[in-house]
């Protein structure tokens, strides 16, 4: 029998060399699932549109009319992963977008400032349903609900119905425009490029290192390099592309500092670990001393945050604030959360996930809009692919017993 | 013959082949009040429900003869048309619909598919008057307390036409007053005909309402006799109850007892929804350092809810009381208050209170610790790993990876990761609530070797069980606890398994404070 000694069993534990067993930390085959959805989905369009899906122009179009859904869908799998919704997230965008105009146009505030306001107002909206959710008890689904009437509402009676376009230049750059050029093709998006890239490398081999040297499971060389390869050469297309357009979209640099920031929020952080716990089981997070309720609040405040900075990105693409602004964005954010393999029931779900169940959406927008197929259609047809996305998902999981 | 209503002869019973009945018979006169009697675990509501046909015939061995005539329900529906009724220990009822609509539930006073309510509520008002519960039959049931749903499910019972009436623990959740009434009216359906079989742990009522008894142990019938005729019946009864041979096996132990480590004063606990309901009544302990302090009571005597509660409110209200770990009072009012005093409290429900099934060893082992691997609030996971696979080795739990997800883990695994969770938060008093439960014998060895452990290492241990052999196997000294007092403290070298039911049979007032 083996039974703890004392000092190993209350001391954090010092690993030792273990030779016999080479374990590997298992692939997540969901995860990898979704990927080679989006690839399959990218060729079939690359295909049926005889390649123009790719042109230089319609990829940074791409990156820039669905950077909303992939920021909405940030926060919104942080919210699922603790078991809640947030459907009010499209009517906070309108709220915050009118926000922002007013604030620019009316009241006079430079755009710095203006910005900066938009996501303090979509932090409190975040902070006033986290309230009733986390420490009133009241379900999310009711309290977004109810959100979603209010800040719709809220958004009309600041436009009062019309629009406010003429924003500073500088404010809609944020949303559609890029970095400084250097021309065709920019050096300054292939520099970027190829440093993302080395970081990719370097972090990834740093991390290596450290399984090596603590004798931890580590997957197999091959699949190692291969997997880096791939993100490399992905890495350097997409900005091979962008170098041929008219160079960095501002919005890139701001989605990609997100991705990071919540990956290592969600998978490396004791409040990530906390959300996990919340929504894989609730009455065991407390009953190991989560403050479940202060989760749940920032949660909240967290999904308000990064509306207003959705509410920002859309208004400042558009070039104008409307009261209909972010109408059903809500549903992408979610649909994407969910296509990215997130569960209804909570405790499941990655950021990169749900962002690349926005790219899914994402492409088959810009694909079906280049085959000018009717807006109606492609409805039906984005409603579909996330039935099957689900349906596909709980058919796996059932077939391996859990 | 023509006098037996009910014989059930051999039934075995089991579950992924562990035995939960092997070979139970059972003989019931028509019209007695008939009491099932056993420890927790001996298989009473399990042949209960091989009577109901919760489990369906060809699902258990042996036979069932009704009237003489055998008889294989497939289900709950088929066995009611017969008149074979059971109330579990947990009502089921609807709390938003009528006394009236839950009477009927499922068999509904209708014609064509429409309720004809008017007789509904007229035949709903009969019964409620035949059980003594005076309420209009349009209230709603959650407006009813325990005691009056209880009635309402006996009602619900006698609107089918019930012959054999089956009550698995009725008074478990009640007070005093219900308690009397309900007796009151099992002994007047008596009169009226219906046979009665009850399952209780609590051997006054038996000896004042049951015509005959039965007890069971691990799943076999130990014997079965006539209540009048017995003098001393309850010594009778748990002699039946307990006397297995110390069929466990416990790893040797040398105790090496300190300093008092943890003493709680006059703890009172009131029930969450009935708060006028004292659940844990003005309980006082002990624990010194390396000691193993057993907690003995029956099911629903209060020892969870006594646990739960220090550990962070986690049941109750109306708690008062203190709490003092090395001479010095301590807070616990919340779980991570508790945490941070070193206190650590396993569940004996881990699937709802100590698992996160979803998710993997590791994330579970470090879940009541993170901070101890964290920095900043960032999560250094190699060594997470680590750790968690160090305790893979140290307890023996056997799974490919600690990356696997705990909810493919057998029972004995998950208990070891539950413990592993608790001993990496390093607590100075160790709270194990039935600890060995749905485990199997192989893997309760090994925990009864880590439980020692942990008291060799000076922590002040805290076992509560429904067996008692483990409780005597294990402790240095054990409380019982019985309708939420401490009735008795005996030590090691006292504890005997019938002075131990005797104490937690003890009802209130009646306990002698042994010291």
């Amino acid at each position: 029998m083996t039974t703890a000694t004392p000092e190993q069993a209350t001391a954090p534990v010092p690993p030792r060399p273990d030779p016999v067993r080479k374990k590997r930390r298992r692939v997540d085959m969901r995860q990898y699932g979704i990927l080679a959805a989006l690839a399959v989905i990218i060729v079939l369009f690359q295909v049926l549109t005889g390649g123009r899906l790719l042109y230089p122009g319609n990829v940074s179009n791409l990156i820039q009319q669905n950077a909303y859904v992939l920021i909405l869908a940030i926060g919104m799998v942080i919210v699922i992963i603790a078991g809640h919704i947030d459907l009010s997230v499209g009517s906070i965008v309108a709220t915050v977008g009118a926000v922002a105009a007013l604030s620019m146009n009316s009241w006079g505030l430079p755009w710095g400032a203006a910005v900066a306001l938009s996501l303090l107002v979509g932090a409190l909206i975040g902070a006033w349903q986290g309230f009733w959710v986390a420490f009133v008890g009241i379900p999310a689904f009711i309290v977004t609900l109810a959100g979603m009437l209010v800040f719709r509402g809220v958004a009309l009676v600041l436009l009062t119905g019309g629009t406010i376009s003429g924003l500073p230049r500088a404010f809609n750059s944020i949303g559609s425009g890029t970095l400084p050029s250097t021309g065709t093709p920019d050096l300054i998006t292939l520099g970027i490029g190829a440093l993302a890239s080395l970081a990719l490398v370097v972090q990834q081999l740093k991390g290596r290192a450290d399984l090596r040297r603590l004798n931890l499971p580590r997957e197999r060389a091959l699949s190692f390099v291969l997997k880096t390869a791939i993100a490399v050469v992905a890495i350097m297309y997409l900005c091979y592309l962008l170098a041929y357009n008219r160079g960095t979209p501002i919005i890139l640099i701001i989605l990609a500092t997100l991705v990071l920031l919540y990956s290592f929020l969600l998978s490396r952080t004791v409040f990530g670990r906390h959300v996990y716990a919340m929504g894989g089981n609730l009455y065991a997070a407390m009953m190991s001393g989560v403050k479940t309720k202060w989760v749940n609040f920032f949660i909240f405040v967290n999904m308000g945050f990064l509306a207003g900075l959705a509410g920002v990105v859309s208004t400042a693409r558009a070039g104008s604030a409307v009261a209909s602004a972010g109408g059903s964005f809500e549903l992408d954010a979610i649909a994407a959360v969910f296509i990215g393999g997130a569960a209804v029931q909570g405790g499941v779900g990655t950021v990169i996930g749900a962002v690349i169940g926005g790219l899914v959406m994402g492409v088959l927008n810009q694909g079906l809009s280049i085959l000018s197929v009717d807006a109606a259609w492609q409805q039906v047809i984005k409603g579909l692919v996330l039935l099957l996305a689900v349906a596909f998902d709980v058919y796996s999981k059932r077939r391996t017993g859990r | 013959m023509s006098n037996v209503i009910l014989e059930m002869n051999g039934i075995v019973k089991e579950f992924n082949g562990i035995r939960a009945l092997d070979g139970v018979s059972v003989s019931v006169e028509r019209g007695e009040v008939h009491a099932i009697c056993g420890e927790n675990g001996a298989g009473k509501s399990t042949l209960m429900k091989v009577l109901s046909g919760v489990y369906a015939h060809g699902s258990f061995d042996g036979t069932i003869t009704i009237d003489g005539e055998p008889v294989a329900y497939g289900s709950i529906n088929d066995s009611e048309r017969d008149g074979v009724v059971i109330i579990h220990q947990e009502l089921a009822l609807s709390p938003y619909l009528s006394i009236a609509e839950n009477i009927f539930l499922g068999n509904e006073v209708q014609r064509g598919g429409v309720i004809d309510w008017n007789r509904t509520n007229l035949q709903a008002t009969e019964l409620l008057a035949r059980v003594g519960l005076q309420e209009n039959a349009a209230t709603r049931v959650l407006e009813l307390g325990v005691g009056k749903q209880q009635l309402v499910e006996i009602a619900k019972a006698l609107s089918k036409e019930v012959r054999i009436l089956i009550l698995d623990e009725p008074t478990a959740a009640l007070n005093d007053d219900d308690s009397a009434h309900l007796l009151g009216l099992i002994d007047q359906l008596r009169n009226q005909g219906i046979t009665s079989i009850i399952i209780s742990h609590k051997l006054k009522e038996i000896r004042a309402i049951a015509d005959t008894v039965t007890v069971i142990r691990d799943g076999q019938t130990i014997e079965s006799f006539p209540v009048k005729d017995s003098d001393d019946i309850e010594t009778r009864i748990i002699r039946a109850m307990v006397g297995r041979p110390l069929d466990h096996q416990f790893p040797p132990r040398t105790p090496d007892i300190g300093e008092e480590k943890f003493r709680v004063e006059d703890w009172s606990v009131h029930h969450p929804i009935d708060v006028e309901r004292v659940v844990v009544d003005r309980a006082s302990f002990h624990v010194r350092a390396g000691e193993i302090v057993g907690f003995a009571g029956l099911m629903g005597a209060g020892r969870t809810e006594l646990a739960m509660s220090l550990f962070g409110r986690s049941y109750g209200t109306g708690i008062s009381g203190r709490v003092y770990k090395d001479g010095r009072e301590i807070q616990t009012r919340t779980v991570g208050e508790a945490i941070r005093n070193g206190i650590a409290y396993v569940t004996e429900d881990r699937k709802r209170y100590g698992l996160n099934l979803i998710g993997s060893i590791t994330v579970n082992v470090s879940a009541a610790a993170l901070g101890k691997l964290a920095r900043l609030g960032i999560i250094d996971r190699n060594r997470e790993y680590a750790v968690a696979d160090e305790y893979r080795k140290q307890m023996n739990i056997k799974t490919p990876s600690v990356s696997s997800v705990v909810g493919n883990l057998s029972g004995g695994n998950q208990q070891k990761v539950v413990l592993s969770k608790w001993i990496y938060s390093g607590p100075d008093v160790l709270i194990l609530d039935e600890p060995t439960r749905g485990i199997d014998v192989g893997a309760k060895y090994e925990i009864y070797g880590i439980i020692n452990e942990m008291a060799a290492q000076g922590k002040a241990v805290i076992v509560i069980s429904s067996e008692l052999p483990e409780l005597i196997g294990l402790s240095d000294r054990i409380y019982t606890i019985a309708e939420g007092k401490l009735t008795g403290e005996l030590d090691r070298a006292h504890a005997t398994q019938e002075e131990l039911m005797r104490y937690m049979t003890a009802a209130r007032n009646e306990g002698a404070q042994a010291s």
